[in-house]
């Protein structure tokens, strides 16, 4: 209680310097678990993939399609549970600037793969009836005030041509890492309009996506579907869905790892400061441990004086940067709009800042507690 | 009288650089329970030093000091701090309390070292504090109080565990002729109506006057002959 009691009316002597120092950690801890949360939305398509789905693709590359008839050799495969298709759209909605997924779909096979999209049972009725319906995520509506009965008009890009779409639907996720910022339509009044304007890209998907019975049979499985179409005009890779998405990921792997050591560096940078202003406030209270010590007060008081204001300290600048980091993470995400498929503070992130803020406020104790210990009393005293 | 300081053939000294400085040279006396003695001298004639080795803050070269018929010259830094605790009390120059804590609270500081629970330390700290004529600052911090008051709150912090010895370094150095008065009165009744036994280290002639001994310490050497009051 009386050693609480010094350590917090020490912490409070030079206000103005402790508080800059506060500032300083609240300023690196908040950067710190927003550049993870970036890394981390970077990463929420991969973490939002399930184990029982398999990706399969063109061998060559995504942009090159697949024919529509690989589904029903696909089914056959044992292991095999259900196959869906999906076409990357690629349009524009007034201007590039406001950049979102769309996919072309077969309804119900899609959604009955993808459980984690939830929609109620009316609007996904009505959705599967009309052929020029959409349904639509949650952040993605909310982002651009949609609602249901609403007409999207895309602009063309890989299929070239105004479209225009109806919402029938707004889906909403189980898990807070699950994409809600997507567009789905029917895949059918893509194909149909591109058998009219150009049929030779009719009846053609991006990728297929295949459920799978049992999980752990995955690798046997994508490899016999990509034995299936080997020596084909369209060989084909298979993969799970979580390395389909962590190739997008890897594409940008040198930014990401960027990100981080500058998240660590700003963390080394406060640590520097936080130990300088702890040397410093050991340095000034120097006679004061000398009389401690004279006193009879042993090297481990000291160092649970000095360490308990130093982590006193970081740790109060480490709550507040925490609780900083929510409000701006909302603000963060929402000025990225459908950049970051997820945008979310985890618990993982809240952790790893909560134990760097308590790093730089034991790092920083370290050599003034050694000097202090070690300093002669009578040294000390003379440091008046 | 029982000694209860006791110091045979003491040295000490400090290098600088390649020069070694003899500081105390050979140094042999007792000090009897209950003395009130000044060592007195020019500056950097050694008295800081010799009174920094009887606290138990520094080590000799060489020699032996025993307090109480303790060698503190064999204890760890440990035992040494745990020796300190019991058995010295100390009065600065400059006062050294801690400013953060209040008068009460930096006269319980060295209570805090002892068993004694929170009621007795109460107790043992207003006692002290009456006794130096603080009962009304108690809860005053250092910065509130004059420089007398604080010197007066050092006393009763160095008294209030009824040190063995009490060692004071120019207790009177950073205080008018008034406060300076003042505390030397304190320390001669400490010493005539409580028995304790008293080292002041000091150049002031008029503050050694207040002892019933005075040694003069001079390049390191103290002189054959005792100045009794």
């Amino acid at each position: 209680m009386y050693l609480l009691k010094l350590v917090i009316r020490n912490a409070l002597r030079h206000r103005l310097r402790t508080g800059l120092t506060l500032l300083g950690i609240v300023v690196a801890i908040l950067a710190f678990g927003l550049l993870r949360t970036v890394v981390n939305a970077w990463y929420a398509g991969a973490e939002s993939t399930s184990a029982s789905r398999l990706i399969t693709r063109n061998a060559i590359s995504l942009v090159f399609p697949l024919p529509i008839t690989y589904q029903e050799k696909i089914r056959k495969i044992p292991g095999v549970s259900g196959v869906s298709y999906a076409n990357w759209f690629g349009g524009v909605y007034i201007s590039e600037k406001n950049f979102f997924p769309q996919l072309a779909i077969e309804p119900a096979s899609y959604l009955e793969l993808y459980p984690e999209y939830i929609l109620p049972e009316d609007q996904k009725k009505a959705f599967f009836i009309d052929r020029k319906g959409a349904i639509i995520g949650k952040k993605l509506a909310d982002q651009f005030g949609w609602k249901v009965g609403d007409v999207v008009p895309l602009r063309g890009t890989i299929f070239p041509g105004n479209w225009s779409f109806t919402i029938r639907g707004i889906y909403h996720a189980t898990e807070k890492k699950t994409d809600t910022s997507q567009f789905f339509f029917h895949w059918d009044y893509l194909n149909e309009t591109l058998k009219r304007t150009v049929p030779r890209r009719a009846n053609y998907v991006g990728l297929y996506i295949v459920g799978l019975t049992h999980p752990e049979h995955a690798a046997v499985v994508a490899r016999e579907i990509d034995n299936t179409f080997k020596n084909s005009l369209a060989e084909t890779l298979t993969e799970t869905e979580k390395a389909f998405q962590l190739s997008f990921v890897e594409m940008t792997e040198a930014i990401l790892v960027a990100v981080q050591i500058v998240s660590i560096v700003i963390i080394v940078i406060i640590m520097a400061v936080m130990a300088n202003t702890m040397a410093m406030t050991a340095r000034e209270r120097a006679a004061e441990y000398a009389t401690l010590k004279a006193l009879g007060f042993a090297p481990p008081f000291l160092a649970k004086l000095i360490f308990g204001e130093s982590l006193a300290i970081a740790a109060l600048g480490g709550a507040l940067g925490i609780a900083c980091t929510f409000p701006v993470a909302i603000a963060f995400g929402n000025a990225m709009g459908a950049l970051f498929k997820v945008f979310y503070v985890s618990w993982q992130t809240v952790a790893a800042q909560l134990a760097a803020a308590l790093v730089v406020g034991a790092v920083a104790a370290i050599l003034p507690t050694w000097r202090a210990s070690h300093v002669k009393i009578a040294d000390g005293l003379r440091s008046l | 009288m029982q000694s209860v300081v006791e110091i045979r053939h003491l040295s000490k000294s400090y290098r600088r650089g390649e020069q070694v400085l003899a500081v105390l040279k050979n140094i042999s006396f007792d000090i009897p329970e209950g003395e009130f003695l000044a060592l007195m001298g020019p500056s950097g004639s050694g008295k800081s030093t010799l009174l920094n080795l009887i606290a138990g803050i520094d080590k000799p070269d060489s020699g032996e000091i025993r307090i109480g018929g303790v060698d503190i010259t064999s204890l760890s830094e440990s035992q040494l701090a745990d020796w300190r605790a019991a058995h010295v009390g100390f009065v600065f120059q400059f006062y050294n309390l801690i400013p953060v804590l209040t008068a009460f609270e930096n006269v319980e500081l060295p209570l805090l070292l002892t068993h004694l629970n929170g009621k007795q330390r109460k107790q043992h700290v207003e006692t002290a504090l009456s006794m130096m004529g603080l009962g009304d600052r108690m809860l005053h911090y250092p910065s509130e109080l004059s420089g007398g008051q604080q010197q007066r709150v050092a006393i009763a912090r160095a008294v209030v565990t009824d040190p063995t010895i009490l060692v004071a370094d120019e207790p009177t150095g950073d205080l008018d002729r008034a406060s300076a008065d003042d505390i030397l009165n304190l320390l001669t009744r400490l010493n005539l109506e409580l028995g304790k036994t008293i080292i002041l280290v000091t150049h002031d002639p008029h503050a050694a006057q207040s002892a019933r001994v005075i040694r003069h310490l001079d390049k390191g050497v103290l002189d054959a002959t005792k100045a009794l009051i």
